[in-house]
């Protein structure tokens, strides 16, 4: 039945002979995001707009011309891109009632595909941070926190102790995206990617996460944060659903100058995946401090795997690795603090009442509408765009930064295909542990292992490989060259196949018609 | 070493947010020490990188208007308003000067 449709190409064949309708299909994933509630993925859900899209599309299929393999798929959004006539608050004050005139393109090519927006998902605020913790509609949690895996394992301190404080974090920045696509209240999702903000929430969540190369899929209307590192990310629950929506995104958009011109062919994956004749690299300095011994582990078990299937492995060296967090850190800021600028109140967004002059208006609607963390950012970003410190920080990091994209051009240069790294330093840690640090120390760790990829604007993809001891998902990442996402994904989902991840076994309060609460076992989840 | 008043406030001027306390101020400080690392770094004779698309020519459209008309939406978003203009509080008057400004950085 529909319990089995986990994956989006299954849900299309069923969609196509009839087994399902897609209002059927809206139905059931708008009631399991409502009881899926106390996960806070979604911010907003667009329930009647996403039942009259899917009323569209089951006319279409009784019509025998659905317009392509999304038509009536249930989508969600990250909270982060603009979406006509639905909220848009990238989880901040300042956007708090902002209705969207108008879609983003990557929004309205889905639309176009016959998908069904769900809703907008949660984020931290602005895309900024490694947790989905620091939005002002709360934090985001984990799905598997509610897994029967996590449980099994976890030894609760006392008796009073429940999953109430135990639940871990999703990571971030994609968090409420990559959480609805875990949880399988949508077949795929929407993050977005500036220095690992949708690889590592997948992650955490047990999702394909993929960062496309900069310049592949067009930015129009994601709201940005850093204009040369922003790319929009994909979550899904396999590797050929990534490669069908990225088939449906990719490609030249006249509204954005930094989308490339080429021709962009949408591809399918081989059936059977060969990595024979496939170098693979492993760059030494990827085995960063804090890296956990059992994610150690498994990266050293999937080399092994491509070795044995005749696969070249060796390993690399990326020098400048260990300062693409420094770098990352300037020109982010930098960029954010130009970036922010338009939110003055005047035009949309938060407005202070204070209306003495137009700067003090201005000053008190930022102070009113940004988090600290926001406005952490803009001050850094202003201090290091100072006159007396742009050559020494700005350029400064523009320099590093073409060394750290001319350390990968060398390693892809001398023959290696694909670099194979962990995309986390750890699994999923508990949101009480998390906040103990503050955000911008939590970014450098967090973001160690991924932002090197947007610094050189390499397409990376996260694969879920297996559970940690704690009965949390451990990712690996693959990095590719630049625009080879089909080579990229074509590893990825060889990879996956080997690695057989498990399917969360999601435990979820249903709510019976009579408003008795009680709890059950997903079995069918399984 | 921490950063001179006068700076803090002329960030705030420029950011217009504000520090709002001590640890604003500390966060900055922090940050600077962070970004410092990167002078560890020899960019002799290396270029500075503005966008890993550098080697490509930008996409440039035909000057053709395809779009607009759409000043009830745009203006739709905005509070204060009147018939097709934004309204803003009177401009001209710069922000008062650290000293006379509410701001707790008086106090360091």
């Amino acid at each position: 039945g529909l319990c089995q449709l986990v994956w989006r190409f299954q849900v299309s064949a069923a969609l196509k002979e009839g087994h399902v309708t897609p209002t059927e299909l809206c139905r059931r994933c708008l009631a399991l995001i409502k009881s899926t509630r106390f996960l806070n993925a979604y911010i907003t859900v667009a329930e009647e707009t996403a039942l009259k899209q899917a009323e569209e599309s089951e006319k279409r299929y009784k019509r025998g011309q659905p317009l392509g393999v999304l038509d009536g798929i249930p989508i969600a959004v990250k909270d982060n891109f603009n979406t006509a006539g639905i909220e848009t608050t990238c989880a901040s004050n300042m956007l708090k009632g902002y209705i969207s005139p108008y879609n983003a393109t990557v929004v309205q090519k889905l639309l176009d595909q016959g998908a069904v927006l769900l809703g907008k998902t949660n984020l931290d605020e602005f895309a900024m941070g490694s947790g989905s913790t620091d939005g002002v509609f709360g934090p985001v949690r984990n799905p598997w926190s509610y897994s029967r895996q996590y449980k099994e394992k976890s030894v609760p301190k006392s008796h009073s102790e429940d999953e109430e404080s135990n639940w871990v974090i999703t990571g971030g920045s994609s968090g409420g995206s990559a959480a609805a696509v875990s949880s399988f209240t949508c077949f795929a999702a929407l993050g977005s990617d500036t220095g690992g903000s949708t690889r590592n929430p997948a992650a955490h969540c047990g999702v394909v996460g993929l960062k496309p190369t900069y310049g592949l899929i067009s930015r129009h209307g994601l709201i940005p944060l850093v204009n040369s590192m922003d790319v929009p990310g994909i979550l899904t629950r396999c590797v050929d659903d990534a490669a069908v929506v990225l088939g449906s995104l990719a490609g030249h958009d006249p509204k954005d100058s930094t989308t490339i011109q080429d021709n962009f062919k949408p591809f399918e994956l081989p059936s059977l995946p060969d990595v024979s004749k496939l170098s693979i690299g492993i760059p030494k300095e990827y085995h960063a401090p804090g890296l956990s011994s059992e994610i150690l582990a498994l990266w050293s078990k999937a080399a092994d795997l491509f070795k044995n299937a005749g696969a070249k492995v060796i390993e690399v060296s990326l020098p400048h690795t260990r300062y693409s967090i420094v770098c990352y850190h300037v020109l982010c800021t930098a960029e954010v603090a130009s970036n922010m600028a338009r939110f003055d109140g005047l035009e949309y967004g938060h407005r202070s009442d204070m209306n003495k002059s137009t700067e003090s208006m201005y000053a008190a609607t930022r102070r009113e509408g940004f988090n600290d963390v926001v406005r952490g950012r803009i001050l850094s970003g202003n201090y290091f765009l100072l006159k007396q410190n742009y050559e020494n920080y700005f350029i400064k990091a523009q320099k590093v930064r073409r060394l750290i994209a001319n350390d990968f051009l060398k390693v892809f240069g001398s023959g290696v295909d694909i670099l194979l790294t962990p995309t986390t330093l750890s699994d999923a840690v508990p949101y009480r542990e998390f906040i103990k640090e503050d955000n911008r120390t939590r970014s450098a760790q967090d973001d160690i292992l991924t932002q090197a990829a947007n610094m050189a604007g390499l397409p990376a993809i996260n694969v879920p490989t297996a559970l940690s001891e704690r009965g949390l998902p451990v990712g690996l990442q693959f990095i590719g060259r630049s625009f080879q996402e089909k080579q990229l994904l074509t590893v990825a989902k060889w990879f996956e196949k080997q690695v057989k991840f498990p399917m969360i076994q999601l435990e979820v309060v249903k709510r019976h018609n009579h408003d008795v609460f009680q709890h059950q076992k997903s079995a069918s989840f399984s | 070493q921490p950063v001179a008043v006068a700076v803090l406030g002329h960030l705030e001027q420029l950011a217009l947010v504000d520090f709002r306390d001590a640890e604003g101020v500390e966060r900055l400080r922090k940050a600077i020490q962070f970004a410092d690392q990167l002078h560890e770094v020899n960019t002799d004779g290396v270029e500075p990188m503005d966008s890993v698309l550098e080697d490509r020519c930008l996409y440039l459209r035909e000057d053709d208007v395809t779009e607009g008309n759409c000043v009830n939406e745009l203006l739709k978003n905005a509070r204060e308003k009147v018939e097709e203009y934004f309204v803003a509080p009177p401009g001209n008057i710069p922000l008062p000067k650290l000293e006379e400004r509410e701001t707790f950085l008086q106090g360091s």
